[in-house]
C-alpha cells in the first residue's frame, strides 16, 4: 500500500519533475517487491521483461521533453483478462496457456499512450468467475492482511497487488462485484464505472452487458486519474457512451457533502450483515451527517432478487461468450482426439475448471429451448424493474451507500464447499451491474480482526465524480493502517529510500 | 390453392426458398478486413473474424444500406428497429461458436416477386430479409486424416432472403430464383456469382394431396446451380411421392444434393440437437435503421428489371421473352439502350426500321458473342458507337445483313472497329440496279425449267432464284432489291 517514493499520483508527478528520483528505480523497486513476495501474496501470473527498458526509455526522453500527463511513467499491474499485445493473457486458465495477445485492450492502450508502466499481469478467479480468486487454474492470491484469507475475487491478484504495495495502481474487471469486493476485503478503493463509460474491447468477455474495466487505488484521486485516462467512446466497441471524462474531475473538485442526500435501504442492512460490518458503516453515517449529509431511507424492493436475475443472465451471457474456446484457433487443444467431437469436449473439460463449467452448463440451461421465456427473458424482465427503482431512487437521493460485502475477507476453503454461499456474497455489489450504474467501494478502517471494512457507494449514471469525493471524504476520516506483509516485509533493504514515507 | 396448380403425380408441392446472398461491401459485416473471394487461405483475418479472446463486433452499416436497398427493391417493409442475436452452434468454420445473425426481429418484412413460367404469371410472396454474417470454409477433400479451415469467409456480410412457401412447380422456383438474382445484381446489392458462393440456395419441400393439410417439410441445403435446383427438386418430389404411397413417414431433415448420382442424400448432421439457444446480442444495440438513408435509396433505386422489361415492351415493341433475354443481363441491357440512342443520330438507321434490325442484330449476333466471350465484347471496337453505324450501312443498302453479321464476328474476334473490316474487305453490297439486273438475267437463263414451272405456279420457286443471284454474286447482292428485279422479271404467277 506504501512505497518509499510517493503517497499518490500527484506526489509522483512533482517527483518525477523534480528529478526525486527516476523512473527506472521506481520500477525496479516495483518489479523486485513482486518478486519478493510472489510466494506469499501470488499476486502476479507474469511480468513484464520490458518494463525496465521502457522505464529507461521514458527517463531518457523526459530529459528533454515535458511529460505529457501525470501518469507518465507511473507504473501499473492489469488483471490478466484484459489483453496486452504480446504478453500472455490466460484469464488464469488452462485452456489459454501459451495465448499470446495480438493487441492491447482500448483502455490499457490509452495509458500506455499517456506513458504509463506495464509492470505484470495480475492473478483472477478462471473467467473472471468467482468471490474469491481461489478460482484460478495458477493458485490462489493471499490477503495481504492475513495470508489465511482471500483477497476476494475475481479481481483478487490486482487489489493484493495494491495493498502489498506491489504496484501504485492496477485494473480490474468487474461484472457483479469483481472490482469492488476484492477492493473491500483488501482495503483499497476500487471502481466500476457506469456501463459504456470504458471501452470493453480487449477485455475478455465474461457477461458482456454488465462487465467494466476499473481501477484499484489508495487515494480517489488516482482513481479518478485511472478513469479519465480510460474513459470515452471507442469505435472498436458498440457499447461505449460519448461521455466527456473531464466532467468526473469536474464533479470530483466541485461536489460538496453539506446537503448531499445519502440514500440507505434499509432492506439490505439486515440479516446476514456481520456485525462489525454492521457498526463500521454506522459509524460512517454519522461521521458524513456531521459534514451536512443528509440521509433518506429509500427501498429497493426487487433488489434482493438481484443474485437470482444476476446468475441468470451472467452465466447465459459467459455461456454464450465461452463457445469461442474450442481448441480450433489458439491455446489448449487437447491431443489425441478421434474426431472433432471429442476434440471439443477434451479440450473444453479439461481445459476448463470446475466452477466455469458450472457456469456454462447454468447459462447454457437458462438459454435453452423451452426454459428461456422462465429463466433468461424473466430475469431481463425483471433486471429491467431493478434498474427502474435505481432511477426512481436518484430522485430522492445523490448518493446510495450500503456495505460492500456482509463479511470481512473470508478463509480459504471457508466457501469453495458451497457454491451458493459463495455467489451470496456478491448480494450488494450485483445491483449496480444489472443496473448498468457506477459504483465504489472504499475502505473505512479495520474491524476488531485488523481486517478492512468496505463501504459500497452506488450513484446515479456518469456519477463516479460525485462518488470519488464521498471516498475520498470517507478515507480522510478512516485512514488506513498497513497490512501485515509491510510489517513482514517492509522496504527492500539496500534500496536508496529505505525508508517509508 | 386453385386450379392450375401443377400435380406431379396427383400431388401438389409446397416450395418455399431461402437464398443466403453476399453483399457487396468492401469490408466484413463486423469487422474491417476485406470482403474479396479468392485470397490465399486465412489472410483476410483479423482478432475479430478469428474470435480471439476480447475482441467485439462493430457493425458495417454499408451492408444495412445495401439490404434496405434490396428489400426496397422487393417491396419489402424496412422495420425502423431490429435485433441482431447470437445462433449457437460447434463447427470449426464458426470462430465464435456462434453466428451473429437476426431472428425475432429481422431487418425487412414482407414483400413479392413476380414469376412467370409456361403455366403463367404469379407472385411469390417474400416472409423476411434479414443480415447475418458468413462462416468460414472447411476444406476436407484430398487432405488425408485433416480437415483444414480457411477462415476468409468468416464475417462476410450475407443478407437471407426467405420465401413464403408459396411456390408450386421446380419451373417457378427457378424462375423466383432467376429474378432475384437479376434484382439483386441490377440494384448491386450482390454480384450473384453461384459458383463462387455469392448466391447459395436452400430448399424447402413438401409434397400433399390437393385439399390435405401441409406434409412433412424437408430441406435441400446448398444447392448451386439452377439446373441443380430443378433436378433436386424433381428427385425430391418422386422421393416423397414414393415414401407417401408406400405409407412410409417423411422424416423431416435436411438433405444435401448430390449431382453425380442426381439423388438428394441425408446431411451427416452437424449437431444433433437444433437448439441454436438464439438471444440478442449484448454487444450490439438494437439496429435503428437511419429513416433518410432509406429515402436516399429509394430515390437512387435504378429502373429494376420489371419496370424495364415492361418499358421496352411497351415503347421499343419487343416480344415479352426477348425484352426478358436481353433485361437479364445488365450490361448486355445497357448495350442495347445505348445503341437505340445512338439509331436516332444516324438517318440511314431512325425509325422503326432500324430499331426492328438493331433488335434482332443483338438478340442474335450480340447476344451469342457475350454468351461465348462475356461482357468485354460489349466494349472496346465492337462497342455501340461502332456497331451501330454498321447497321446504318445494312439499311442504306450498302452490306446485306449476312455481310454485316460476318463482319461482326470476325471484328469481335479481332477486335478491330467493323468498318474498317468493311473496306479491308471491300465489302460493298451489290445494290447498282444494273448489276443486279445483269445476275438475275444470268440466273434466269440458266433455269428455264424452274423459271416455266414458276410461271406455272409454283412459287415456291422464288426463294431458289434469289439464292441462285446471292450465290452468284457470293453474297454481295442486295437481296430486296433483287426481289423488286425479279418479281418484275418473272411476272406474277399464274396457274
Amino acid at each position: 500500500m506504501k512505497n518509499p517514493f510517493f503517497v499518490s499520483v500527484a506526489d509522483f508527478a512533482r517527483g518525477r519533475d523534480e528529478g526525486r528520483f527516476t523512473l527506472e528505480e521506481v520500477t525496479a523497486y516495483f518489479l523486485d517487491r513482486t518478486r519478493l513476495l510472489s510466494g506469499e501474496i501470488h499476486a502476479c501470473l507474469s511480468v513484464n521483461d520490458n518494463a525496465i527498458n521502457r522505464a529507461r526509455q521514458l527517463d531518457n526522453r523526459l530529459r528533454g521533453e515535458k511529460p505529457p500527463s501525470p501518469l507518465t511513467g507511473y507504473p501499473l499491474m492489469i488483471k490478466d483478462n484484459l489483453e496486452v499485445r504480446d504478453m500472455p493473457t490466460t484469464c488464469a486458465s488452462r485452456i489459454l496457456e501459451g495465448y499470446r495477445s495480438l493487441r492491447t485492450a482500448t483502455a490499457v492502450s490509452r495509458l500506455l499512450s499517456l506513458g504509463t508502466i506495464i509492470l505484470g499481469k495480475t492473478n483472477l478467479d478462471e473467467f473472471a468467475m468467482g468471490s474469491s480468486t481461489e478460482n484460478s487454474a495458477f493458485g490462489p492470491t493471499r490477503n495481504p492482511w492475513d495470508p489465511s484469507r482471500v483477497p476476494g475475487g475475481s479481481s483478487g491478484g490486482s487489489a493484493a497487488a495494491v495493498a502489498a504495495g506491489l504496484a501504485p495502481l492496477s485494473l480490474g474487471s468487474d461484472t457483479g462485484g469483481s472490482i469492488r469486493q476484492p477492493a473491500a476485503f483488501c482495503g483499497v478503493i476500487g471502481v466500476k464505472p457506469t456501463y459504456g463509460r470504458i471501452s470493453r474491447s480487449g477485455l475478455v468477455a465474461f457477461a458482456s452487458s454488465l462487465d467494466q474495466i476499473g481501477p484499484f487505488a489508495v487515494e480517489a484521486e488516482d482513481a479518478l486519474e485511472a478513469l479519465v485516462a480510460m474513459s470515452g467512446a471507442d469505435p472498436l466497441d458498440m457499447t461505449t457512451e460519448g461521455r466527456d471524462p473531464e466532467e468526473m474531475r469536474r464533479d470530483f473538485t466541485q461536489t460538496s457533502l453539506s446537503g448531499l442526500r445519502l440514500g440507505i435501504p434499509a432492506a439490505l442492512f439486515g440479516e446476514g450483515l456481520d456485525n462489525s460490518i454492521r457498526e463500521r458503516l454506522a459509524d460512517v453515517r454519522k461521521g458524513l451527517s456531521s459534514d451536512g449529509v443528509r440521509e433518506e431511507e429509500i427501498e429497493l424492493a426487487h433488489a434482493a432478487m438481484g443474485i437470482n436475475v444476476y446468475y441468470v443472465l451472467a452465466t447465459s451471457e459467459a455461456a454464450s461468450n465461452l463457445c469461442r474456446f474450442d481448441g480450433v484457433r489458439y491455446g489448449f487443444r487437447a491431443a489425441g482426439s478421434a474426431n472433432l467431437r471429442e476434440m471439443y469436449e477434451e479440450t473444453r473439460d479439461k481445459g476448463f475448471g470446475l466452477e466455469v463449467k458450472r457456469r456454462i452448463l447454468l447459462g447454457t440451461f437458462a438459454l435453452s429451448a423451452g426454459y428461456q421465456e422462465a429463466f433468461y427473458r424473466k430475469a431481463r424482465k425483471v433486471q429491467a424493474l431493478i434498474r427502474q427503482e435505481f432511477l426512481d431512487a436518484f430522485s430522492r437521493c445523490d448518493v446510495i451507500m450500503t456495505p460492500t460485502s456482509p463479511t470481512p475477507a473470508f478463509s480459504f476453503g471457508e466457501k469453495t464447499g458451497d457454491p451458493l454461499s459463495m455467489y451470496l456474497s456478491d448480494i450488494y455489489t450485483i445491483t449496480a451491474n444489472l443496473a448498468g450504474l457506477p459504483a465504489l467501494s472504499v475502505p473505512a478502517g479495520v474491524d476488531a480482526d485488523g481486517l478492512p471494512v468496505g463501504v459500497h457507494l452506488i450513484g446515479p449514471p456518469w456519477s463516479e465524480g460525485r462518488l470519488l469525493a464521498v471516498a475520498r471524504e470517507i478515507s480522510r476520516r478512516w485512514p488506513m493502517p498497513l497490512p501485515r506483509v509491510h510489517a513482514t516485509h517492509g522496504t527492500i533493504p539496500g534500496g536508496k529510500r529505505g525508508e517509508e514515507k | 390453392m386453385s386450379e392450375g396448380t401443377p400435380l406431379f403425380r396427383g400431388y401438389e408441392i409446397v416450395v418455399g426458398l431461402e437464398v443466403h446472398t453476399q453483399l457487396l461491401t468492401k469490408s466484413k459485416m463486423f469487422c474491417r478486413c476485406e470482403n474479396r473471394f479468392g485470397a490465399p487461405p486465412n489472410t483476410l483475418v483479423c482478432p475479430v473474424c478469428l474470435a480471439h479472446p476480447g475482441s467485439l463486433p462493430v457493425l458495417n452499416v454499408q451492408a444495412v444500406r445495401l439490404g434496405v436497398r434490396a428489400g426496397l427493391a422487393a417491396g419489402c417493409t424496412v422495420n425502423p428497429v431490429s435485433v441482431f442475436e447470437r445462433k449457437h452452434y460447434f463447427y470449426p468454420d464458426l470462430p465464435k461458436g456462434y453466428q451473429i445473425s437476426q431472428y425475432a426481429h429481422p431487418l425487412l418484412s414482407g414483400g413479392s416477386l413476380r414469376v412467370r413460367t409456361g403455366a403463367g404469371e404469379r407472385f411469390i410472396r417474400i416472409h423476411r430479409m434479414h443480415l447475418e454474417e458468413d462462416a468460414g470454409k472447411n476444406l476436407h477433400a484430398g487432405i488425408p486424416d485433416k480437415s483444414h479451415v480457411d477462415l476468409n469467409r468468416a464475417g462476410v456480410p450475407l443478407l437471407e432472403i426467405v420465401s413464403e412457401p408459396d411456390i408450386r412447380s421446380p419451373d417457378e422456383a427457378v424462375d423466383y430464383l432467376k429474378r432475384l438474382r437479376q434484382l439483386l445484381r441490377a440494384t448491386r446489392v450482390s454480384d450473384g456469382n453461384m459458383e463462387e458462393g455469392s448466391f447459395r440456395c436452400d430448399i424447402n419441400l413438401s409434397v400433399r394431396r390437393p385439399g390435405a393439410p401441409y406434409g412433412t417439410r424437408v430441406e435441400i441445403k446448398n444447392v448451386n446451380s439452377f439446373r441443380f435446383v430443378h433436378k433436386a427438386m424433381l428427385f425430391e418430389i418422386d422421393r416423397q411421392i414414393d415414401a407417401i404411397e408406400a405409407g412410409e413417414p417423411i422424416r423431416q431433415e435436411t438433405r444435401l444434393f448430390d449431382p453425380a448420382s442426381g439423388t438428394t442424400k441425408p446431411m451427416r448432421s452437424k449437431e444433433e440437437a437444433l437448439d441454436y439457444r438464439y438471444f440478442p446480442d449484448p454487444d450490439l444495440p438494437p439496429l435503428r435503421v437511419d429513416m433518410a438513408m432509406v429515402e436516399e435509396e429509394r430515390l437512387a433505386m435504378p429502373e429494376l428489371p420489371e419496370r424495364r422489361v415492361a418499358r421496352f415492351v411497351e415503347t421499343m415493341g419487343l416480344t415479352l421473352s426477348d425484352a426478358e433475354t436481353i433485361v437479364g443481363e445488365e450490361a448486355l441491357a445497357a448495350y442495347f439502350e445505348e445503341g437505340v440512342s445512338l439509331l436516332h443520330d444516324h438517318p440511314a438507321t431512325k425509325g422503326e426500321k432500324g430499331r426492328d434490325r438493331w433488335i434482332s442484330f443483338v438478340l442474335s449476333e450480340v447476344l451469342r458473342e457475350f454468351n461465348l466471350r462475356g461482357e468485354e465484347v460489349l466494349g472496346g471496337a465492337t462497342a455501340p458507337s461502332a456497331t451501330v453505324p454498321l447497321i446504318g450501312k445494312v439499311l442504306s443498302g450498302d452490306l446485306s445483313f449476312s455481310q454485316a453479321k460476318e463482319v461482326y464476328h470476325t471484328a469481335v474476334e479481332e477486335k478491330v472497329d467493323p468498318l474498317e473490316i468493311v473496306s479491308r474487305q471491300n465489302l460493298a453490297q451489290i445494290s447498282g440496279e444494273g448489276e443486279l439486273v445483269a445476275l438475275v438475267e444470268a440466273v434466269l437463263a440458266e433455269n428455264p425449267v424452274e423459271v416455266e414451272s414458276y410461271r406455272k405456279g409454283k412459287d415456291r420457286l422464288f426463294a431458289f432464284f434469289v439464292g441462285g443471284v446471292m450465290k452468284k454474286s457470293r453474297g454481295k447482292a442486295n437481296p430486296e432489291k433483287v426481289g423488286e428485279i425479279l418479281r418484275a422479271k418473272l411476272g406474277s404467277p399464274s396457274p
